[in-house]
This record gives structure tokens, sequence and C-alpha cells, in this order.
């Protein structure tokens, strides 16, 4: 008796030890499989984001000593009038790139969605082709579009009308407005098909009840349609949002070197700074300030989209 | 009347869907007539609205500016070695992550969640100077290793892997005496295809068309991805917009083939990646 309760606790025990180093080895596994990402993050993400913020408060130009200057460097920027001009010009091209490229594409994406639409496919395809290709591309292409040339296309357009050619990479609107185009073009058919993915997640019956209520197109479409797409408005938001801010190839491919200020951007700015000017303290204490508005503006623009409709 | 009124709206939405599609096609045609006329035709007025002849000679010069076809295959090496090593360690990870126990899995996870909120030219300057460090500079390994970071990949995976493959079957394999490794290798990775494929032309396309980074750390001419070589086209003092459209339009050319054979599964798989987030 005695010694068949010793047999029982040796077997309880070994069934423990087994499962102990089961779950031991599913741990260690756990972590090995997790493990290449966090070794890659922390050399190429996690130590350059803490080493900007250290390198904010240097002078440095990659060759020489640092130098421990505290907040000079944010001064200069938030001195330097070019900083706020290529803080304005984010901001416009963004507005004029995104706003009215969402609205756009809510109404291609309803358009897209009534019923009767034969070739669905084929408009669905042509719509998400500008997405596919480079945005180095698109700013080629549309920088020909745009020439200030009078053979440039929108001025052989306004010549139509009797209008006079726009110096489109030299005047104020006319950098912003191109710039906008190119941005607008790329993105109104990847928020169409989202859009679209959303009003197609809408039951029909809803629509059906607002027709015999007797709403109007307009109605239905400020009822219904844009509350219910709310999440893939909110997501659209927060996507065009950040990726304005991080408006670079088009300007640069746009502008060539000049860098002129009607169109430079923030982080047009960032990468003159650092790469051009070599001045890495700056350059750093710029994305410092770009990372905070990111987060600001981003916040801001989900809350304002979280209460469309409401 | 209501039939009348139902026709006319019918008829705007087909006018409005309509010159949409051509809005959004004619930059292609565009860039096709200009690749194909030559420069003095592009730059009289009116240009030319028409394809012209000179297609060959427009790309020879392309040819004689920059090495056209090298920097076709550095994106090639680039963009593919990228999104085979993206879709090994993100699998790995998204496995670990929706089958494994180990502590600090939850924080782990909401780490990496959060890294998708940095903008990336926070670290810019950093991150190039430990390329520099490295020796990296004019090498393919700058803009591949850094590439393998993928924090929606993981996500992704995840997510997939979670619905995708019952525990049940995970309990057998580790009783028939599977390993671990094996578990994943030829269990997870059969059943989990479709989540490769979205992943996949997500990271591939994105690596296709980067253009930030490659700038910064691919400055030779042999290094040069396919958007650094267009864009070199530009720095000639006078510029031939017949030579320039000409480079654009044949890099152009091979993604929008593969995307209109495979359009359903790419606009399936970077709209619906995006949004499952």
């Amino acid at each position: 008796m005695n010694l068949n309760t010793d047999k029982n606790k040796m077997k309880n025990i070994s069934i423990f030890t087994a499962r102990m180093t089961e779950e031991k080895k599913e741990m260690v596994t756990g972590y090995l499989y997790i493990s290449p990402f966090f070794i890659l993050f922390t050399i190429f993400g996690l130590f350059p984001i803490l080493f900007s913020f250290y390198l904010g408060f240097q002078k440095w130009n990659g060759l020489t000593e640092m130098e421990f200057v505290g907040w000079a460097n944010f001064r200069f920027v938030l001195e330097d009038p070019l900083f706020w001009k290529s803080l304005y010009n984010t901001f416009i091209m963004g507005l004029l790139g995104t706003f009215p490229q969402l609205v756009v594409a809510i109404v291609l994406a309803f358009a897209l969605n009534s019923a009767l639409i034969k070739f669905r496919n084929f408009y669905r395809v042509s719509y998400f082709m500008p997405y596919v290709t480079s945005t180095v591309a698109v700013a080629v292409v549309f920088g020909v579009i745009f020439s200030e040339q009078e053979s440039g296309l929108i001025n052989v357009i306004l010549s139509w009308f009797h209008l006079d050619p726009v110096n489109w990479t030299t005047s104020e609107w006319g950098v912003k407005f191109a710039i906008a185009a190119m941005v607008f073009w790329r993105w109104v058919g990847y928020n169409t098909i989202i859009y679209l993915a959303g009003l197609q997640s809408i039951p029909k019956e809803l629509y059906e009840a607002a027709k015999i209520d007797g709403a109007t197109l307009f109605q239905q479409l400020r009822y219904i349609t844009v509350p219910m797409l709310r999440p893939f408005i909110i997501f659209t938001v927060f996507l065009s949002t950040i990726g304005a801010f991080q408006l670079f190839t088009e300007p640069l491919i746009f502008l060539g070197r000049s860098y002129r200020e009607e169109g430079i951007t923030v982080v047009l700015y960032l990468w003159r700074e650092a790469f051009v000017n070599l001045s890495f303290g700056p350059a750093s204490a710029t994305a410092i300030l770009l990372f905070f508005i990111i987060i600001i503006f981003s916040s801001v623009n989900v809350f304002l989209a979280n209460r469309i409709g409401r | 009347m209501y039939r009348m009124k139902k026709r006319i709206s019918t008829g705007f939405v087909h006018v409005l869907l309509l010159s949409g599609a051509l809005l959004s096609l004619f930059p292609f045609y565009w860039m096709f007539v200009m690749a194909t006329n030559h420069n003095s035709a592009i730059n009289q007025v009116p240009p030319a609205f028409l394809p012209g002849n000179q297609t060959v000679e427009n790309f020879k010069k392309v040819l004689s500016n920059v090495d056209f076809f090298g920097s076709m295959w550095n994106s090639f090496v680039v963009s593919t070695l990228t999104t085979l090593g993206v879709l090994f360690l993100c699998s790995l990870a998204g496995f670990a992550f929706a089958k494994y126990k180990f502590p600090g899995k939850n924080i782990l996870f909401l780490f990496i969640l959060l890294t998708m909120m940095v903008p990336p030219q926070l670290g810019l300057i950093p991150q190039y100077y430990i390329i520099t460090k490295l020796d990296w500079l004019n090498d393919l390994k700058a803009v591949i290793v850094p590439g393998l970071i993928d924090a929606f990949g993981i996500f992704w995976m995840r997510q997939y892997i979670s619905s995708a493959i019952p525990d049940e079957l995970m309990d057998a394999a580790k009783i028939d005496g599977c390993s671990n490794f094996r578990i994943y290798w030829n269990i997870a990775v059969p059943m989990i295809l479709p989540a490769f494929s979205t992943l996949a032309i997500i990271k591939f396309m994105y690596m296709w068309n980067d253009f930030l980074w490659p700038l910064v750390v691919l400055r030779e001419e042999s290094v040069y991805t396919i958007q650094i070589a267009i864009r070199s086209l530009m720095d000639n003092y006078v510029r031939d917009y017949g030579m320039i459209l000409s480079g654009t339009f044949w890099a152009t050319l091979p993604l929008v083939f593969i995307f209109l054979f495979f359009n359903k599964l790419f606009i399936d798989s970077l709209t619906q990646g995006a949004l499952k987030s």
C-alpha cells in the first residue's frame, strides 16, 4: 500500500516535470520565433528613434564630435521661416489632396454600388490602377502634364478656354495644386474601393425601407450611407492624414533640386537639412516635431471623422 | 415620369463612372504618348496627342543615361528577398503569438502594434548612421535587412493563424511527436497560403515603390533601384521628356501587367489587408 502511493507520487511528479518541460519548450520556441523582429527592430527601429531624441539636442554633421547644444536646434527650426512655410505647405497640400479626394471617392463608390452597373470590374480595375503606379512615376507624369510651358497639357486645355497659362512649378498655388492633383489621382481609386467594400456591407433592406418612406437619393446618402460608412471613413482619414504629413516624393521630383519654397514639405525640409546641409541636429529636431504634429493631427482628424453624420 | 427620372439618374451615374475611369486611365495613355514621341513633338504647341514612332529611339536614350535593366534587377532582388524574408519571419512570429503561451506575450504584441504608429522619418538619421557604421552604404542589404521589420505582417499573420488553425490540430500533432518547427512548417504553412499571398502583394508593392529610404542609402548607379534611376533621369540640364517618360513607362509596365492579370487578388489584398486591421 505504502509502496503503491509512493509509486503514484513518482508518476505524478514525472507527469508534472514532463508538462513543465513541454511548457518550457513552448515558451522557448515562442520567444525564439518572435526574436527576429525584436532584434531587428532594436537595431534599425528602436535605437534610431531614441537616438533621434538624443540627436535633437546635439550639434553634429556626422563626421566631427557631437556637441550638446540644449534646445538650440529646436529654436533654430522654430525660428526658421522655411520650416513654418513647409508646415503650411504640407497642411495646404494635405487638405487639397485628401479632402476632395475622400468626398469624390464616396460619390464614386456610391455610383459603383448602384445595382444597375455593368462592367463593375472594369471600373474597379481602372480606378485601382493609379495605386499600383509608383509615386515617382506619378510625379514624373504629372510633372509633364503640369509643365509650365505652353505645351504642357493643362496649359493647353486652359488655352482652349482662353485662359492664360499657369506657372505650375513656380507659383504659390500652382505648385500646391499640381502636387495635390498627384496625391488625388493616386489615392482616389484606392479609397473608392475601400468605401465600396463598406457600402457592400450595408444591408439592402435599409435602403428599401428608406425608399418606401420617400427618402431622396441625397437623404439616403446622408442618413444611411455616411453613418454606416463611418468606420471606413475613420480608417481612410487616419491613413490620409499620416500620408499627407509624410509628403516627400512628389515635391522632390516636381521641384527638382531647387526645393522651391512654394512646395517644400516638412519631410523634404528634414531631408534637406540632413542630407544636403548635413545639419543632423536641426534635422532630428524637425523629425521630433513632425512626430508630435502627426500624433496631434491624426487624433484631431479621427475625432472629427468620428462625428461625421452624427 | 418616374421611369424618365430613373433613366436620367442612371445616365448621370454612368457618365460619372466613365469620366472617373477616363481620368484614372488617361495618365497611362499620356505616358505612352510621350514615351513614343520625340521631345520636340512634346514641346510644340499643341503637343502630340497620339502615339508617335520614337519608341525605340527614346528607350535607347534611356539606356545610355541609366542602367535600366540593372536597376530593374536591383528592384526585383530587393523586393523579392524582403518579401520572402517577411513571409517567413512574420508567419513564425504570428504563429508564436497565436498558438504559444509565454510570459509577456500580450505586452510584446501590443508593443509591436504601437511601433506601427511611429512615422518612419523619426529614426531616419540614426538609421542612416547605423548603415554607414555597418559599411552597408551602397549595398542592397541596407534596404533589405531593415525591410524585414514588418509589424503589420506579424499582426496580419497572427489574426489569420488564430482563426485558420484549430488548437486541436496542434495538440494532435504534438501527441504524434511533431517538433515545434515541424508543426509550423508542415502543418501551419500549408494552411495559411492565402494570408501569404496577401502579405506578399502588400510587401512587394511597398518595396518596389519605396523611394525615400533607397534614396538615402543607395547612392551609386550600380545599386540604384528603378525608382531612384527614374528620378536620376530628371537630373539632366536639358530635360528630354520623351526619354524620361520612356523610362517611366517601361518601368511602370511590368507591375501594371501583373496587376491586370491578378486584379482581383491585388485589389482584395491591398484593401482587405488594410481593412481588417
